[in-house]
């Protein structure tokens, strides 16, 4: 199809592309997702070490080449994504803050390597990454495949790591942009203001660095950096009482150019709901279509080219306006959607349900489920049990690691085939542990998170899914590469459980201390006296009118009393 | 070069130990450099404290206090490390004097909301939430702080006279006999702010020479005629068939049992079987 005889341009060293999509939702919701890519050809692992970045960061470069990093996705996000009622997002993601990192062959000592790599990117994003340590980190075995290039895959390089207590603020967001070759001055990213991208349903931002195919012979690589951020702006959360939003009521600013740097810089909003302009009126109007395949369906988009002087008109700035006009409209159910919750009663024992849906009507499909528990939940394997639609279905793989004692963490790895328009229910009992009295965060009745499961699969898709990865196409389209037509890689993440662990009374060390000083001091005290006092006999003081009797008596002459 | 160093922790690395580690410098050699106090002899360093304390101690989390004596001698180690020239210390607790009692390291300046016996009261409350929001010697210092710019020659005099017992219902109190300047001549400037000192020149400069560009190696493809491709993300039949590696060496099953096996029987070999009937 890619004509041979057409000559491609000349290739650029360095590539910044930056595009903005916004979708609005059934719901009067708008989901609204940035992504900046960055391509460069260049080789980190060469002997002579690369000294002149230019769109690409420093930071991030000298971290690629210090710790040998295949891969590397960082995501940092806020709230819980909502399959039933927004769909599938673009880049999944879940709650807190999750590090999956791949390296390269020739590093020796991995987990050295992933403990550094840990602390300088809690000092580049200005989180807590510090505490990802062998308790909370696991490797799975067959989950969380390379996204870039590489014929290699053996999984003893991986390592992935979640915090999902960790709270994404202003303080995250701002060495985030610093990222950004053109930061926050120029192009899309002037609409990052915290004020009001932090009073959202859902906000999350990650860093994903990868190999990818220069061109598509494929026989040389250059590294791709794509910054995403997501964002869930909510209709009654922000007060407004019309369905109505702009790019000024969702971000306070408008767009007025594009990043110099960037090669290509646009704006996409979904229109594939609204055919004839029934649900929702767009302005200002234009003329650019787009059609792209994405997460299994054709969806249409309104495109807005912001390299373009057109695009700004007369006033010299974009602010987009979407004015709901009816409320029709069904929302496609999500072909695949999980939920998690703990059951159970007390402290002391539980369950953990996983249930995973299978919408589609027809076919079925394999999920990898992924679970990571931390070591305080023991969790009882021989009560794991998988059942669909009433039987018991049997996973044709399970991997399970199980834990040790504040060293590691538990990991089940399941591949279960889930039946065409069925519940699929994976339950397993737990009990839980009673830490050292020190281990206790300062607010133990909190209660101690649990990472979300991941689900990993390939979902049938009802257009075909074009598997030719260097075609050029938009980038919320191009994330997870394609191996095949009739279905798609999606990843979603279940909701953290919180679980309360039994407390000890934190008053007891005084109480104990209190109390023995207590029974030494009167045991002891006691004991000592009574070994060690020695007594005298001693002449009782006679009384006073005794004692002038006797002197009396004596002065008669006559014997005492 | 001034510059301004601003450390953030957040959250559950707060505890007193981190702090101290954070001012002695004693951090693991794994910690960023985002999150070392990177201080000098030539470094004024801005102390300030809030929240709950009492006679000698502020509470750090709800679930731990720091003392004045410690804060004093971390203080002290600072001096003795040369991690700063001048120190400024502002607290905001109920009887926060008494933290700044026990410090014996000069050149630390210290102000504090109230002292030892009384309470230091906050300012006003939100009533949509329902808790108050910030402390009345906060309120106030913020409120005096807002008018200084980066040029003002106002001096420590002029703090100390921040949040009368009018306003602040507490005493504010401050020590400077350790400081070794006059607080008259002190620029709050010193400590809430830095200007960059920039120095015009209208000399040329001689730059060394450019940095040639190397030659980039030429393309090569006749030895790399590999081509890339991306990973499977589900290779189902790959991982049904995947078989698990195991790390440690066990030794196989039925070993150990067989082991203890010999060993009885060596030993009612040697020493007789009628020492059979006592075990059984």
């Amino acid at each position: 199809m890619e004509a041979a005889h057409c000559q491609p341009p000349p290739r650029e060293k360095w590539l910044l592309t930056e595009e903005l999509v916004i979708r609005p939702l059934h719901s009067g919701d708008i989901y609204a997702s940035f992504q900046f890519r960055t391509l460069w050809d260049t080789d980190f692992m060469r002997e002579n070490k690369v000294s002149h970045y230019r769109l690409f960061p420093k930071s991030l470069g000298q971290v690629i080449s210090k710790f040998s990093v295949r891969e590397l996705h960082i995501s940092f996000t806020q709230g819980y994504w909502r399959t039933m009622q927004w769909g599938q997002p673009f880049i999944p993601s879940p709650p807190g803050a999750e590090l999956w990192v791949w390296f390269q062959d020739s590093v020796t000592d991995v987990d050295a390597t992933w403990k550094e790599l840990t602390n300088v990117l809690s000092g580049i994003f200005c989180a807590s990454l510090n505490f990802i340590d062998s308790t909370n980190t696991v490797q799975p075995s067959a989950s969380f495949k390379p996204l870039g290039l590489g014929n290699v895959t053996d999984h003893s390089f991986l390592r992935y790591a979640t915090l999902p207590r960790e709270i994404v603020c202003t303080e995250n967001l701002t060495p985030w942009k610093k990222l950004l070759p053109c930061g926050s001055k120029a192009g899309l990213a002037v609409l990052l203001k915290s004020e009001k991208l932090f009073h959202s349903s859902f906000h999350s931002q990650a860093v994903h660095i990868r190999s990818v195919c220069q061109d598509w012979q494929c026989k040389t690589t250059s590294w791709e950096l794509r910054q995403t951020l997501n964002s869930v702006f909510d209709l009654h959360n922000s007060g407004q009482t019309k369905r109505e939003w702009s790019l000024f009521k969702m971000f306070s600013r408008t767009l007025t150019e594009a990043c110099p740097l960037a090669s290509s810089s646009k704006l996409y909003i979904d229109i594939t709901d609204n055919p004839q302009g029934e649900q929702f009126e767009l302005s200002p109007a234009t003329s650019l279509l787009s059609q792209a395949v994405v997460l299994g369906d054709r969806r249409t988009f309104s495109v807005y080219d912001l390299t373009q002087e057109t695009t700004f008109g007369t006033v010299r700035s974009l602010n987009l306006l979407i004015r709901w006009k009816s409320n029709e409209g069904e929302m496609l159910r999500p072909l695949l959607h999980a939920e998690r919750y703990v059951a159970g009663y007390g402290l002391q024992t539980g369950e953990i349900h996983t249930l995973m849906y299978n919408n589609h009507p027809y076919r079925s499909f394999p999920v990898l489920l992924l679970d990571s528990v931390p070591w305080y939940l023991r969790l009882y394997i021989h009560t794991l049990s998988v059942t669909s639609k009433g039987k018991d279905n049997k996973p044709s793989y399970i991997h399970y690691e199980p834990s040790k004692d504040r060293v590691k963490p538990h990991l089940l790895e399941m591949l279960i085939q889930l039946p065409p328009n069925s519940v699929t229910e994976v339950t397993v009992q737990f009990e839980r542990a009673l830490l050292k009295w020190t281990e206790y965060p300062p607010d133990p009745n909190h209660g101690f998170y649990v990472g979300s499961s991941v689900i990993s699969s390939l979902v049938p898709s009802t257009v075909a899914m074009h598997t030719n990865s260097t075609r050029e196409r938009p980038l919320f389209s191009s994330f997870f590469p394609c191996k095949e037509e009739s279905s798609y890689f999606v990843r979603i993440y279940t909701e953290p459980l919180l679980v309360n662990l039994p407390t000890p009374d934190f008053s007891m060390p005084y109480n104990v201390i209190c109390l023995t000083c207590t029974v030494v001091a009167v045991g002891y005290g006691s004991l000592y006296n009574l070994l060690t006092r020695s007594f005298q006999i001693e002449e009782p003081n006679p009384g006073l009118a005794k004692r002038i009797a006797n002197v009396i008596r004596r002065m008669r002459g006559v014997p005492p009393l | 070069m001034a510059e301004l160093l601003t450390l953030s922790l957040r959250e559950r690395p707060v505890t007193v130990e981190n702090f101290l580690r954070v001012l002695t410098g004693r951090l693991p050699p794994s910690t960023p450099r985002s999150k070392r106090l990177l201080s000098d002899d030539r470094s004024n360093i801005l102390i300030y404290l809030t929240g709950h304390g009492g006679n000698g101690f502020l509470k750090f989390q709800d679930s731990e206090e720091i003392s004045n004596v410690e804060l004093a001698d971390a203080f002290e180690q600072m001096w003795q490390k040369r991690r700063y020239n001048e120190l400024l210390f502002i607290i905001d607790t109920c009887q926060g004097a008494s933290m700044y009692e026990r410090f014996y390291s000069p050149n630390i300046m210290a102000l504090a909301s109230s002292q030892v016996g009384e309470d230091s009261l906050s300012h006003q409350p939100d009533l949509a939430i329902g808790v108050h929001l910030m402390d009345r010697y906060t309120f106030y210092m913020l409120e005096f702080l807002e008018d200084i710019h980066p040029a003002s020659k106002t001096n420590m005099n002029d703090l100390f006279k921040v949040c009368p017992k009018s306003q602040c219902v507490s005493t504010p109190g401050h020590r400077t006999d350790l400081f070794l300047r006059d607080p008259g001549s002190v620029l709050i400037t010193d400590f809430f702010g830095s200007v960059r000192k920039v120095e015009l020149t209208m000399d040329a400069i001689n730059l060394t020479d450019p940095i040639k560009q190397m030659e980039e190696d030429p393309v090569n493809g006749e030895e790399q005629k590999e081509v890339y491709s991306y990973a499977d993300q589900l290779p189902v039949s790959e991982i049904i068939h995947q078989k698990p590696k195991q790390k440690d060496w066990h030794p196989p099953d039925g070993f150990i049992l067989g082991l203890w096996t010999l060993i009885l029987l060596v030993f009612f070999k040697t020493y007789g079987i009628k020492h059979l009937k006592h075990i059984f």
